[in-house]
């Protein structure tokens, strides 16, 4: 947690410096503006003065008004405000575009990283953390932007009114530059008891944030256990810790904001009895005072600003230690400048793959739980591969690592010859397709799901819908291709996402197809279907698939066999099925149940 | 979940409440934050206080000025230094009350928005799945996150300032007219075209902030898509094409932002306008009235004092006003949630509880028909006997997953009833529905945390040695022994540090520990090896003697070990009966079956 130390105050200003130089201009006409503002704000006075002096006593003396002297009266009164105006529209608008465009420019790099960095930095940092550094951080950083301008335009001010005073009287300009370092000395101690409370308010609110998300993304759980109270005094707990740090923040503002509102107000009294005095011997008039008097009455509301801009600066910084840390963060891949053949099946190799999840113990420390392990393989071009293990033997960390979503710690995958670490960015994709366990939905059409922006036609999407066995309810949505899945594909059922992925993949035709387990949420029939129309659609096309079925496992030419991470055999079917126990239980479980079953019912059947 | 005539759900489902005017908005909002009312008249009287410190100094100043600086025979220091004590007076008294103003307004807000808060999290939970999935999750979670934050801004000085600014108005108008009414009858025919221009203004505001918050929204569903969608965008190599749609939600955002700023600066610099011309105005017709003898020239400087104090408030009232549309649009957004109507709702204290004991269900005449959309179920009628072990089989979008559903009464059926011992499921209380019968869904979701507490959520006040029986019973020891902290072992968020197929063995286990009494499996091990799952099946079937099971599966393995198979076809019941009897019935579930064994064979 940060206090506002004096390093809060320089990472502030060098988070304001990084700002200025992102939107140069935009802060300029701000800034402009503001001093604009500031300037005619503290002559309004004078304004008012000149014209007293000019027109109004010379009319009063002379009893009788002029035209002349009105037109004067209103046209430097009109001048003087809008003049401000201009300024406050320029400060206002002006700090805004440049606020903004800081908040989309900063999302935009944010996201670009999310995109760029490798997929085991995306297993080592919550969703809903990385979704406020992208929203509530950049906004928290930016922010202070919006008080900016007009801080500085303060400052322009106060510079204009002291030089005022100067001019009018030294000893009211004494008054003035005790008042003003005053101000700022309880600004500086109002942002040094408010920066820890606002920073602890603000991670609260990302508490807040990350329980609300868990708990709604968990919302059929919740209610299909009952455990609505359980997650509403799970809410409630950390609600009422924000809140309570709230009124922290509250107490902290009530106690400095009437005593940073007092100061100007004995300001002005203290110009007043000083005034009197200097008045009494002779050396003001009582219209200096009145004017210098009236200075101090309108610069007191302006002036907080600053208290405004110190108050953010501490959400500022820790907004920005966040963001940064995204924006900073190494490990992205390394790309090399080669590319995949294409034209014909690829390839595939494996050469003792190692890779070790990062996990962490009890106490905390940082711990390896291995995945895969000295893994070799080579899959013959055209060939169909079959991958076979129990649940959890690191199947789908090994068809992460040939598509190269992630890097083995050990040992190399080569497509064609080519370690994969060679090839360029996004080489993989152009001829490799992955259809994951988990199937992701766009938000986005079913079309869009499937040709991915790609330029195919409404024929090449259906024939691979068709391949997929998909094309039969698509057609049945109100919408057809154009149907819209919804948020993660929520309005479809995990069967018709899995069968708009295989789609996603066939209409690639891809020299390197991985179906990770791919069809599990189909019926064995649509499966049947499905796997037939793709070993005639893949031709040119080498297989390797994560399965369970024998009737998956038969359409392979060879299967290879994983336990606890490691290739125990490989081999044909029926070289594994007699010669590896684990192989064989696993596969034929379905059968063996069936059979015994049977057996059962038929005694059953006899005993009757 | 079957398709067939489901319509296609739209974003921003869930009412914004846009139709509810801003002045109901206020008051709905107050009668959901009762805090909000507590001891207000304190506060409003503490703020008045605290205003008439205030509107005192420039009243002093300006006496000051009159009777001390510009006495007659030289300045008067004695009368100087009573005002300023008054002054001062005023200061300490405007200080103090200001200073419990503050603390009151944001204990009475903040405990009103965590009550609100509270309110709308427990009624998002309480509103149908079918609602629940209208919206986005991270829209959900934007009211009661950031809508409540923008709320709390006004609530906490914008509502009383607005107050305190007509107090304001009100006593600076009374002095004017003091001192001159002509002046002050000036300043108002100045002003009445703003008050015109701020209400028209108000709209307009209002709804360019509605659209903010809207592309917030939008925008967070785009980036989500880069983050949760990780391994699908570098599979297919699309990081361009994301990159393209997050931008275009950005950029949305950003110009709505802009377009928001423009209307409130406009809005905002007109009363600036407004108020700098009525000062030139005053000055002139004052000169005039001062020339003809009817006003002295302190008095003119003096009123330009009062006008200064009548302006200000309207010019912070202005604001303010902008402001109040920014947290109107947030409020109705929350008020929407909550006042959206939970239509398969809990009976609560009217409901019937039922005794434990296995469980028999019944189907009336059941149909079902997603909203707006076909009928996926028609006319079910089915009795499950209390003890027996149901599978429900069916192809892809027969209606199977929907009959799961409506008996554990995620969805109440559009015609019919769904009775369990002879009680109508919508009568029966949440607490006693919830803990009896529980549903096993294909994707368990897993909470970030460890495994035992992931076990052991649908029954909290389970000890570990309560989880460790419980995946010892189901055969799971052996897989608990290969995760590398056992039973401490984190899950990570969403489950993502297990694969699906552990997941699903957790979600299994969670649910049998909560020891329900009618167990609803919705194909909650299709992504489980086949020996882990003909184990689990094995375990299952001995400890769920004595309960009610039913199993909707599309790997037959389960189907042969029920005690009967109810085949579901194009939203009907077409066979029912032993596995052994429906194969030689030679039907739709024997041609299941066959494409079942032929992917099983060897040869």
């Amino acid at each position: 947690m940060s206090t506002a130390t004096p390093s809060t105050l320089r990472e502030g200003w060098s988070v304001i410096g990084r700002g200025i130089r992102g939107q140069p201009r935009w802060f300029g006409l701000a800034v402009v503006g503001s001093v604009v503002y500031g300037i005619m704000t503290s002559l309004t006075a004078a304004a008012i003065g000149f014209v007293v002096d000019r027109a109004v006593t010379p009319a009063i003396a002379a009893r009788s008004v002029t035209a002349g002297q009105l037109w004067f009266i209103g046209g430097v009164m009109s001048a003087v405000v809008l003049t401000t105006i201009l300024g406050v529209i320029g400060r206002r608008l002006a700090g805004g575009v440049a606020m903004f465009n800081l908040g989309a420019m900063y999302r935009r790099q944010v996201t670009r990283q999310y995109l760029r960095l490798p997929l085991s930095w995306h297993h080592k940092h919550p969703s809903g953390q990385l979704l406020s550094n992208a929203n509530a951080d950049v906004e928290a950083t930016w922010n202070i932007f919006g008080p900016l301008p007009m801080a500085l335009g303060v400052v322009v001010m106060l510079v204009f009114g002291v030089l005022q005073m100067l001019i009018v009287d030294p000893w009211l300009a004494v008054v003035g530059l005790t008042v003003f370092p005053m101000l700022f000395v309880a600004n500086i101690a109002f942002q040094r008891a408010m920066s820890p409370r606002v920073t602890r308010a603000q991670q609260l609110r990302a508490d807040v944030s990350e329980v609300a998300h868990e708990s709604f993304e968990a919302a059929l759980i919740v209610k299909s256990l009952g455990r609505e109270d359980h997650e509403a005094e799970r809410f409630r707990a950390v609600t009422h810790e924000l809140r309570d740090a709230n009124i922290e923040v509250g107490r902290t503002r009530g106690r400095f904001d009437p005593a940073i509102e007092a100061i100007p107000t004995i300001g002005t009294l203290a110009v007043l009895f000083v005034g009197t005095l200097r008045v009494r011997s002779g050396l003001l008039s009582p219209a200096e005072v009145v004017q210098i008097a009236y200075l101090f009455s309108i610069l007191a509301f302006p002036v907080r600003a600053l208290g405004w801009v110190l108050a953010e600066l501490p959400r500022a910084v820790v907004g920005w230690k966040r963001i940064s840390a995204v924006l900073d963060a190494e490990g992205s891949m390394a790309y090399g400048p080669r590319r995949l053949p294409t034209g014909t099946a690829s390839h595939l190799q494996a050469e003792s793959l190692s890779y070790a999840y990062e996990i962490e113990t009890e106490q905390g420390d940082a711990d390896l739980n291995p995945a895969v392990v000295d893994v070799s393989l080579d899959i013959a071009p055209g060939s169909t591969v079959a991958l076979v293990g129990p649940t959890g033997s690191g199947k789908s960390t090994l068809t992460n690592l040939m598509m190269r979503l992630v890097d083995p710690d050990t040992g190399a995958v080569l497509v064609d010859g080519i370690d994969l670490r060679q090839v360029r960015q996004g080489g993989v994709s152009e001829v490799a397709a992955l259809v994951a366990q988990q199937t992701f939905m766009f938000d986005d059409s079913v079309r869009g799901n499937i040709t991915l922006g790609l330029d195919h036609d409404d024929d090449a999407v259906w024939r691979s819908l068709d391949v997929a066995q998909g094309a039969g309810f698509v057609g049945d949505l109100r919408d057809g291709l154009d149907t819209h899945v919804g948020e993660r594909g929520a309005s479809l059922s995990g069967g018709q996402r899995q069968r708009i992925a295989l789609a996603r993949a066939v209409i690639r035709e891809p020299q390197l197809l991985i179906l990770d387990d791919a069809t599990s949420a189909v019926d064995p029939s649509v499966e049947q279907a499905i796997l037939s129309r793709l070993r005639e659609a893949s031709t040119g096309t080498t297989v390797l698939v994560v399965a369970y079925r024998m009737a998956t496992i038969l359409l392979a030419d060879e299967v290879v066999y994983l336990e606890e991470g490691r290739v125990i055999d490989h081999g044909s079917h029926e070289q594994l099925l007699s010669r590896c126990v684990g192989y064989e239980r696993l596969v034929t479980a379905y059968a063996r149940e069936s059979a015994e079953r049977d057996a059962i019912a038929a005694d059953e059947e006899v005993s009757r | 979940m079957s398709m067939r005539g489901q319509p296609i759900v739209e974003h921003h489902g869930i009412a914004s409440g846009t139709e509810m005017s801003t002045w109901a908005t206020l008051k709905r909002g107050f009668v959901l934050s009762p805090e909000l009312k507590k001891g207000i008249w304190v506060t409003v009287a503490l703020a008045v206080l605290s205003t008439l410190g205030r509107v005192l100094v420039p009243f002093v100043v300006q006496r000051i000025t009159d009777e001390g600086l510009l006495a007659d025979g030289g300045p008067d220091l004695g009368s100087v230094a009573m005002y300023i004590g008054v002054a001062l007076g005023g200061v300490v008294v405007t200080a103090f009350s200001a200073y419990f103003v503050n603390i009151r307004l944001f204990q009475a807000s903040e405990n009103g928005l965590a009550t609100l808060r509270t309110k709308a999290f427990r009624h998002i939970h309480d509103l149908a799945m079918l609602t629940q999935n209208t919206e986005r999750r991270g829209s959900l979670v934007s009211r009661v996150t950031s809508d409540v934050d923008t709320i709390s801004t006004f609530v906490q000085f914008g509502g009383l300032m607005l107050l305190i600014n007509v107090a304001q108005i009100t006593l600076a108008t009374v002095l004017m007219v003091v001192y001159s009414p002509l002046l002050g009858l000036v300043v108002w025919v100045c002003f009445v075209p703003l008050f015109v221009i701020i209400r028209k203004f108000q709209g307009i505001v209002g709804r360019a902030y509605t659209r903010v918050r809207e592309r917030v929204g939008d925008m967070l569903g785009a980036v989500s898509e880069a983050v949760v969608g990780a391994q699908a965008i570098r599979a297919y190599g699309v990081e361009e094409r994301t990159a393209q749609r997050i931008d275009a939600a950005v950029e949305a955002h950003r110009k709505a932002a802009i377009g928001a700023q423009a209307r409130s600066v406009i809005a905002f610099t007109s009363g600036q306008l407004v108020s700098g011309m009525t000062t030139a105005v005053v000055l002139v017709v004052g000169t005039v009235l001062a020339a003809r003898g009817s006003l002295t020239l302190g008095e003119l400087l003096a009123f330009l004092f009062l006008v200064n104090l009548f302006t200000q408030p309207v010019q912070q009232a202005t604001e303010i006003l902008n402001e109040m549309q920014n947290a109107v649009a947030g409020w109705r957004r929350v008020i929407g949630i909550i006042d959206t109507e939970a239509d398969v709702a809990d009976p609560g204290d009217r409901g019937v509880t039922l005794p434990r004991g296995p469980i028999t269900v019944q189907f009336n005449g059941v149909g079902f028909a997603y909203p707006g959309g076909d009928p996926v179920l028609h006319d079910i009628d089915l009795t499950i006997a209390p003890r027996s072990r149901v599978a429900i089989v069916g192809e892809t979008g027969s209606g199977k997953s929907t009959l799961a559903k409506l008996l554990t009464r995620l969805m109440d059926p559009t015609t019919g009833t769904v009775q369990l011992d002879g009680v109508d499921l919508d009568s029966i209380r949440f607490s006693t529905l919830r803990s009896r019968v529980v549903l096993v869904p294909q994707e368990g979701f897993l909470f970030d945390g460890t495994l035992l507490d992931n076990v052991r959520f649908g029954r909290p006040e389970a000890t570990e040695d309560d989880v460790r029986l419980t995946l010892t019973e189901l055969g799971l020891d052996p897989w608990v022994a290969t995760l590398p902290l056992g039973l401490a072992t984190d899950v990570g968020q969403r489950g993502e540090s297990l694969s699906a197929g552990e997941r699903q063995l957790v979600a299994l286990a969670r649910a049998y520990l909560a020891d329900p009494d009618l167990l609803v499996l919705d194909e909650a091990t299709s992504a489980v090896d086949p020996s882990t799952e003909v184990r689990l099946q094995r375990a299952l079937d001995s400890l769920t003697r004595g309960r009610t099971s039913i199993a909707i599966a599309h790997r037959l393995s389960t189907a042969q070990a029920a005690d009967e198979v109810i085949v579901v076809d194009a939203g009907r019941i077409v066979e029912r009966g032993h596995h052994t009897d429906l194969v030689r019935l030679g039907g739709v579930y024997a041609g299941l079956h066959d494409s079942w064994v032929a992917q099983q064979t060897t040869v």
